[in-house]
């Protein structure tokens, strides 16, 4: 029964009203912005701030909260998809892209992995290929829809890659730690997916 | 921390039949169902539901848990969306005899074993109730030597009297000398009604739940609101925030 779906009797379903070909399988559109997260939302003073990048022989560039909104910004519009199945299209953010942080951590000695793994206040991790955070497809947010990121969404800042399910985005980020191997993070070794295409479905471990 | 089982077996989807349905109120309403090759689960997981129709589209959510891990059946409890997709179809179409494929369990975090001794907190808001009643059910099946290691306090917050589900299993599961529960009405209470009439505050949380000092593990489970304000105020009142996890219900229709 494995791939073959199961025709649910009377089953008809609420067709999607977005354009066809923007809603990854398996997924419904939302206009609400869902909060989802595993423990209290932490409130870190922007006075002690900072945001480090790191690779595991003791190299690390960091910035003050203040030095990260003072490097340029840009404004990505994108949909975003969470694993709990919920899409929601054209998201306004602001925020640094991560090309821009990894290239001044490199100028300052940090080594290139092929992995990263974001971390967070509260302890929260995610694993990404390096591939996934640079190109243009990843950005350091702090900004949502014209306003300042709030808390339970993510911030003061949340790293945003909407190509992935969002739990990849991790929120209340803190840095990224560049490694040579994938490192499953909080939910991934919890049995979500290492990578988590949502266009290839890739919610749980073992997903193709 | 480096995964050594690169190699998980996916999660496949399986037809499950359904046993059972009966409402636990107007709007919500259980599912029992038999699961072929169902390979066990924890308090508090949930698994995912697909529903595919004739012409292959289809449309999935998630649902946690109702039923302890020493049953037989997995049980869903559903609240019925007036403008959702798949609960109105799991509320008012699903029959005994019908099939409904899911697949799970999922979710390693939001779970609880009772052999882990130490005070529990469990809040929950609305639907909320769902996994923290697997929980409270898991619980009642030990036996009293491991129960009476792992007291539970509940709070749970519903809109109106007939909003609460689970109400008389509830009052049972509290007859046990190690579950204290209690439950708020936010909307409206009856005249006769004793217990709270106002959202989850941080007195409640004093008077009902557990006092910082004995570190009690807690759960928190319900809409976004009463989960970011309860969670906000255990921090407050000294938790332990690593020992708060968190379960937050969004518009799942």
């Amino acid at each position: 029964m494995a791939d073959i779906p199961f025709i649910a009797r009377g089953f008809h379903g609420r067709r999607p009203s977005a354009a066809p070909g923007r809603l990854p399988p398996g997924q419904y559109e939302t206009r609400d912005f869902p909060v989802l997260s595993a423990g209290p939302t932490p409130h870190t003073p922007l006075t002690s701030w900072h945001f480090t990048v790191r690779d595991g022989s003791g190299h690390a560039k960091q910035w003050s909260w203040y030095e990260l909104q003072a490097l340029p910004r840009e404004t990505p519009t994108v949909d975003i998809h969470c694993v709990t199945k919920w899409s929601k299209f054209d998201t306004r953010w602001e925020g640094v892209s991560v090309d821009t942080l990894l290239h001044a951590a490199h100028e300052a000695g940090v080594s290139e992995q092929p992995y990263v793994v974001a971390f967070c206040d509260g302890g929260y991790t995610t694993n990404l290929p390096l591939a996934d955070v640079t190109g243009g497809k990843a950005w350091v947010a702090f900004g949502y829809d014209g306003g300042a990121l709030p808390p339970e969404h993510g911030g003061p800042a949340r790293l945003l890659v909407p190509h992935l399910y969002f739990w990849k985005s991790a929120k209340w980020i803190r840095g990224l730690r560049l490694v040579p191997r994938d490192e499953p993070g909080f939910w991934e070794q919890l049995g979500y997916h290492d990578r988590g295409d949502p266009w290839r479905e890739q919610r749980y471990q073992g997903d193709p | 921390m480096i995964r050594e089982d690169a190699a998980a077996p996916r999660l496949e989807w399986r037809v499950a039949r359904v046993v059972d349905v009966f409402d636990e109120t107007p709007r919500a309403r259980t599912l029992v169902l038999d699961v072929p090759q169902w390979p066990g689960h924890r308090a508090g997981q949930h698994v995912d539901v697909r529903l595919v129709a004739a012409d292959g589209y289809q449309a999935q959510r998630s649902y946690s848990i109702a039923s302890p891990p020493e049953d037989a059946h997995v049980s869903l409890t559903v609240e019925r969306l007036g403008d959702g997709e798949v609960s109105p179809y799991l509320c008012d179409v699903l029959r005994p005899g019908d099939g409904v494929e899911v697949r799970g369990p999922i979710g390693g975090y939001f779970v609880w074993d009772v052999s882990r001794p130490g005070p529990v907190l469990l809040v929950g808001g609305g639907s909320g109730i769902v996994p923290l009643m697997a929980m409270l059910r898991h619980r009642a099946r030990a036996i009293a030597a491991v129960r009476e290691h792992a007291p539970v306090r509940l709070l749970y917050s519903a809109r109106t009297l007939a909003d609460i589900i689970y109400g008389d299993e509830i009052a049972r599961l509290a007859d046990d000398p190690g579950v204290r529960a209690a439950i708020t009405l936010t909307r409206e209470a009856d005249p006769t009604w004793s217990g709270y009439r106002r959202r989850v505050d941080r007195a409640m949380l004093e008077e009902a739940g557990w006092p910082a000092a004995d570190a009690p593990l807690a759960f928190v489970c319900g809409p976004t609101p009463l989960v970011e304000s309860v969670a906000t105020l255990l921090v407050e009142l000294g938790f332990d925030p690593a020992r708060i996890k968190t379960e937050r219900f969004g518009p799942t229709g």
